[in-house]
């Protein structure tokens, strides 16, 4: 919504400046975001006279002046065709800048004359789009006047009108509100009622469905043509085009009243009939815009003889529009639903200055006071006689009173404010007080109960006023404002981060078809609106992100990389299909290094993982391998289950295939681990923890040398090897594998190393004997291993 | 007598002169093994009479002890050289780089995140979170945005395709359904644990999460952060709301005193609404958040409008309190400097190493927040 000073103070009885009003109108709840002062930039442009005009020697289209200036007379060149001894223009002195072309003035000689200035268009003065020739002003202007003076331009406010507030779309709206906050006094509305001189001749008629109340009336023998200066300033100012009065002054109530109204060329309706009703199929309307809109039963439509004119609170029709041949106009003043007039607002993609404010409710009362309004302007710019005035429908009701009880404003907002100074905010508002009750003005019907009402209090006493309490103490959880799952989240992310991986955050959308590869891309989890067609369903894992994340940086010269992303994954659009994952990604590409070492990097991934499973609390868990989905490695991946079924992470390298999809050179390594899925630690009272006993007794460290079938996973050794004795056998670990020379075809040779830790006493030699047979029938039960000789 | 002189002068020679370990052993072999020439002297003393022993024995001894100290000095001496030679050997260039290892980081929203959630744990609130895939219902209608309301339009939300019932899921437009999730009394879902559930009064909740917007510029972006708070008592007013504002920009910003102003506003779900601003200086570039003159719009809040309580089964007329909703990426651009949003989520290495934060920068009373 945009205005100026000089309107508000047709409203606003104030000596305030335009940086008073702005401040005021932001501590009141109306947001200026900016204010363009448009004389600002011609603060050196100023009136000239030309004294006399010849043509240039050397050039045909060039005139060399002599012009009266502010700088005394000048011999200025000048290109424009309409520059001619007696005109009076806007003079430009060497040295300024001209908005319009981006040009700052030198004294150059133009084909041999020196040009000592220019006179300018109202195109490079930036106050019209198109112009020819230079400005052409009242003979009768002083030379040396300032042209933003002359021109009328003055700052404009622009702020925003938030949804609640659709009386502040009307300057008039505007000013209430500021005088109640104390910045000047509102001036009475004086719109007195134009008694109708004859009957109308044009019924109407409403659906009341399609629109709950209309007026109108006709106004015989008017003369259209230009509005006066002072109209068209006032519509430019705030950046409506004039186009003739009959409609300018439509455009005038709707900006300065939020009263939008819809004039017809009364010659060119069809029928005695004007009807507001719902759309029918198929029917089309040629708009002002020069589009033809087809209608539905969705939208309100006004009709004649002919069928439809115009859509009702949006648009009016080419068919019917006034001209400045119009003689006979019918004005129309009408409530249209809010709901329906936004519906239709995007159906037909029309944003109009009408459509914008019946969406958000024009004030139902105005309906009788626009039309006088706008008759009283329109017989005096045009002349005429008008007619009666037919009313069809009805206003909707007015808002209720409320019951309020004056105390509430300080429970609520805090404020101490007086019963008296309350009862005196909410009349200058409009509001009616009654004792007890409280009734809005037909303009607020946003406001509904007593904690509007404080609003009201509290926005034009000041928020500045409000106090500063502390909040009451409050019991604390004993166990930290954050859950187990949400400290979980935030220890994966500081481990990662500690053991050299960056933390990313993308999108929870990706590409359709990524999303495909990773399990996931289930039509109800499209986006039926996504911003861009790669970022339209909702990822089913993080990993595909990672990897587009590191392909990107390795495009940029950045291959070698460690991401993770602690975020959630959706399997489906249910709240209990969305879980947490930490996932973390490396594309191994270290630098080269003088000591050349070197290893498989998905062990060191896989060291990584079961550290920061550790660090959340993680039980034992088995490693699975040959079950993983499809976007791993075959060969290089596994799982880590807890039991049978659940599943808590995958791990290891990413397959090729959806690497090369994803356009990202491999190879990458990877894990997506289920934080949900690991199990919370039981809830202690205490926080001891389990005595710890510690032996005295040396631990032994024995070898043993397993062949086993080549295709056994040498872990599954550890499990039988460490259950053969749980009391002695501390750990035991996989040391050395070796397939080769001295191993038969299709076995491999595992070396494990055993950790004995003797409790009450050192163990004897046929002891350990024992415990060694133990274990070594253990291996053999359990995969079949054979002590190597 | 001049035989052991002797002796010990040719002995002690031979010593010092040993060059190495096993020449010096031989020495000590030759002179104090079992037959060596100074053993076969203490030999001789067993045969002679007590009154020559008594002026040979310790001459005799003299000259094992002096043998025996000189093969001692010798050998520290051939074992410290020795030593220094292997250490010599050892040395390497320690010039040269040790093995790469990547520097990890922790994403700035998220360190902002754990330092808005300390200086708010520190005001007795506790965390609640919501899922990211809302209903209508918990994203606007019990929020108070009345059906086909304009303020729904504002939000730009995506939405999800309709089902068979005609109803579309969304991508929650703010972490406001989760005050819902929070005090919505008497509800019977079940939900997995780590969505918010019914509390009864008081409430004192923050939200963290992530939150949507069909928006894309330097300042927006389809995916961003919110912490949302709640608190919900008898006679909690909006000077409550100031003072928990005020106190957490000043934390937050690590500055004693940040200026800040109330400025009234609309959102449907709040009665009264309000921004809060802060005072900052954008005359550099940067902003300044505490300087200059110039105000910034932070943060959205207001007292939870009743129609949201009764829709949640809460008597309006019992129950009050206040609500906000924080922008934790604009947050942190505005104390660390970053100037574009987007970048946040791009995961360029380059640009989280140098925005990121280090494992150990947690924050932490006694170590501040950052």
């Amino acid at each position: 919504m945009k205005f100026t000073l000089s309107w508000l103070k047709e409203h606003l009885e104030t000596t305030a400046t335009v940086d008073q009003v702005v401040t005021a109108m932001t501590m009141a709840g109306l947001e200026v975001e900016h204010v363009e002062d448009p004389g600002a930039k011609l603060a050196a442009f100023s009136v000239a006279r030309i004294v006399e005009a010849v043509q240039h020697p050397n050039a045909d289209k060039l005139r060399v002046c002599q012009v009266d200036t502010k700088d005394g007379r000048l011999e200025i060149v000048c290109g424009a065709p309409n520059a001619r001894a007696g005109l009076t223009t806007i003079y430009a002195p060497i040295g300024a800048y001209v908005p319009g072309s981006g040009v700052t003035l030198e004294a150059r000689p133009v084909r041999g004359v020196v040009s000592n200035g220019m006179l300018c268009s109202a195109k490079e003065l930036e106050v019209a789009e198109e112009s020819d020739g230079i400005m052409e002003l009242s003979g009768d202007l002083a030379v040396g006047a300032l042209a933003a003076d002359v021109l009328g331009l003055e700052a404009v406010i622009d702020f925003e009108v938030t949804p609640n507030r659709p009386d502040w779309l009307g300057v008039r709206g505007i000013a209430r509100d500021l005088a109640a906050a104390g910045l000047g006094t509102l001036k009475p509305d004086v719109t007195a009622a134009v008694a109708g001189a004859f009957p109308c001749p044009i019924e109407i008629a409403v659906d009341g469905d399609a629109c709950p109340v209309f007026a109108g009336r006709l106004i015989k023998g008017v003369k259209n043509g230009p509005s006066p200066a002072w109209l068209q300033q006032r519509l430019i100012s705030v950046g409506l085009r004039p186009i003739n009065a009959l409609v300018d002054v439509t455009n005038l109530i709707s900006i300065d009243r939020a009263r939008p109204l819809h004039v017809y060329d009364a010659a060119k309706l069809e029928g005695a009939i004007i009807e507001a009703r719902l759309g029918r199929d198929g029917e089309q309307v040629a708009a002002l815009d020069g589009k033809t809109y087809v209608t539905t039963p969705e939208i309100c439509v006004i009709a004649d003889g002919s069928g439809a004119i115009g859509i009702g609170g949006v648009m009016g029709g080419e068919s019917t529009g006034c001209s400045e041949a119009t003689t006979d106009v019918f004005v129309e003043s009408a409530w249209f639903d809010p709901i329906r007039t936004a519906q239709t607002g995007r159906t037909t993609g029309i944003n109009s200055d009408a459509q914008y404010r019946f969406a958000r409710t024009v004030d139902p009362a105005s309906v009788t006071p626009g039309l006088e309004l706008a008759t009283s302007i329109i017989l005096e710019l045009c002349g005429g006689v008008a007619s009666d005035v037919l009313i069809a429908g009805h206003a909707p009701a007015p808002p209720k009173a409320i019951a309020f009880d004056r105390a509430f404003v300080k429970k609520l907002s805090g404020l101490d404010v007086g019963a008296v100074r309350i009862d005196d905010i909410l009349t200058r508002l409009g509001f009616e007080v009654d004792g007890h009750n409280v009734t809005p003005p037909s303009w607020r019907r946003d406001v509904e109960g007593r904690a509007d009402l404080v609003e009201e209090i509290a926005r034009i006493e000041g928020f500045d006023a409000l106090p500063s309490t502390p909040l009451p103490p409050i019991d604390r959880p004993p166990g930290g404002a954050l859950t187990v799952r949400q400290v979980r989240m935030r220890n994966a992310r500081r481990a990662l981060a500690a053991r050299g991986y960056a933390e990313t955050v993308s999108w929870s959308f990706m590409r359709r078809e990524w999303a495909e590869l990773f399990g996931g891309g289930a039509a109800k989890l499209v986006l039926s609106n996504p911003i861009a067609s790669d970022l339209d369903t909702m990822r089913p894992s993080t990993l595909g992100n990672l990897i587009d994340a590191a392909a990107r940086n390795a495009r940029k010269g950045f291959a070698d990389a460690a991401l993770f992303e602690v975020g959630p994954n959706f399997r489906g659009d249910e709240p209990g299909d969305q879980w947490t994952a930490v996932t973390g990604l490396i594309a191994p590409h270290a630098p080269k290094h003088w000591t050349k070492a070197s290893g498989d990097p998905l062990f060191a991934l896989k060291a990584d993982l079961l550290a920061l499973l550790d660090e959340l609390g993680a039980p034992g868990l088995q490693v699975v391998q040959g079950q993983n989905a499809s976007w791993w490695h075959p060969g290089r991946s596994a799982r880590l289950q807890l039991g049978p079924k659940v599943v808590i992470a995958e791990f290891g390298e990413l397959h090729p295939r959806v690497l090369k999809a994803l356009d990202a050179d491999g190879p990458m390594l990877a894990f997506e681990i289920n934080l949900d899925a690991i199990p919370e630690p039981k809830r202690r009272g205490v926080k001891t923890k389990a005595a710890l006993d510690l032996s005295t007794l040396m631990p032994l460290r024995r070898d043993f040398a397993f062949l086993v079938g080549a295709e056994t996973p040498a872990g599954d050794l550890i499990r039988p090897i460490m259950g053969a004795d749980k009391a002695l056998i501390a750990a035991a670990r996989v040391f050395d594998v070796y397939q080769g020379q001295g191993v038969p075809e299709g076995m491999k040779s595992v070396a494990v190393e055993v950790v004995v830790q003797p409790r009450e006493k050192t163990l004897t030699d046929p002891e350990i004997e024992g415990l060694s047979a133990r274990i070594v029938a253990a291996a053999d039960k359990a995969v079949g291993a054979k002590l190597r000789g | 007598m001049t035989d052991l002189t002797t002796l010990q002068a040719d002995l002690t020679a031979r010593i010092a002169g040993s060059a190495d370990l096993a020449a010096l052993e031989a020495i000590r072999v030759e002179a104090l093994g079992k037959t060596g020439s100074v053993s076969e002297l203490l030999k001789t003393l067993g045969r002679l009479t007590p009154d020559e022993r008594r002026v040979e024995g310790p001459k005799i001894n003299g000259l094992r002890d002096a043998v025996a100290a000189a093969i001692a000095d010798r050998k520290a001496a051939l074992e410290t050289a020795e030593l220094d030679a292997r250490l010599a050997k050892e040395t390497v260039d320690l010039s040269l780089p040790p093995p790469p290892e990547r520097r990890g980081r922790v994403h700035p929203t998220m360190q902002v995140m754990d330092e808005m959630i300390a200086v708010f744990a520190e005001m007795g609130f506790a965390l609640a979170e919501g899922p990211d895939i809302e209903d209508d219902f918990h994203n606007f209608t019990a929020l108070n945005f009345p059906p086909k309301h304009p303020a729904r339009e504002m939000h730009d939300t995506f939405w999800l395709p309709e089902d068979e019932t005609g109803q579309r899921k969304l991508l929650r437009t703010h972490t406001s359904p989760v005050q819902i999730r929070a005090m919505q009394q008497g509800q019977n879902h079940k939900l997995p644990g780590w969505i918010a559930s019914s509390q009864t009064p008081p409430i004192r909740i923050i939200v963290p999460g992530r939150t949507y917007r069909s928006d894309s510029d330097a300042t927006h972006t389809p995916m961003f952060h919110q912490i949302e708070g709640l608190v919900i008592d008898r006679d909690i007013h909006m000077g409550h709301l100031k003072w928990t504002l005020d106190t957490f920009i000043s934390r937050f910003f690590e500055t004693p005193v940040v200026e800040t102003r109330f400025r009234p506003h609309h959102f449907p779900f709040t009665e009264p609404s309000a921004e809060m601003d802060v005072k900052c200086d954008r005359s550099g570039g940067d902003v300044k958040i505490g300087q200059g003159s110039d105000w910034m719009e932070i943060v959205g809040c207001g007292m939870v409008h009743p129609n949201v309580l009764t829709n949640c089964g809460l008597d309006p007329d019992e129950w009050q309190g206040f609500a906000f909703g924080f922008g934790v990426d604009r947050l942190g651009m505005l104390k660390y400097g970053m100037p574009d949003l987007r970048d946040m989520f791009a995961g360029d290495v380059r640009w989280l190493d140098h925005f990121g934060f280090s494992a150990f920068q947690a924050p932490n009373p006694a170590t501040g927040l950052s």
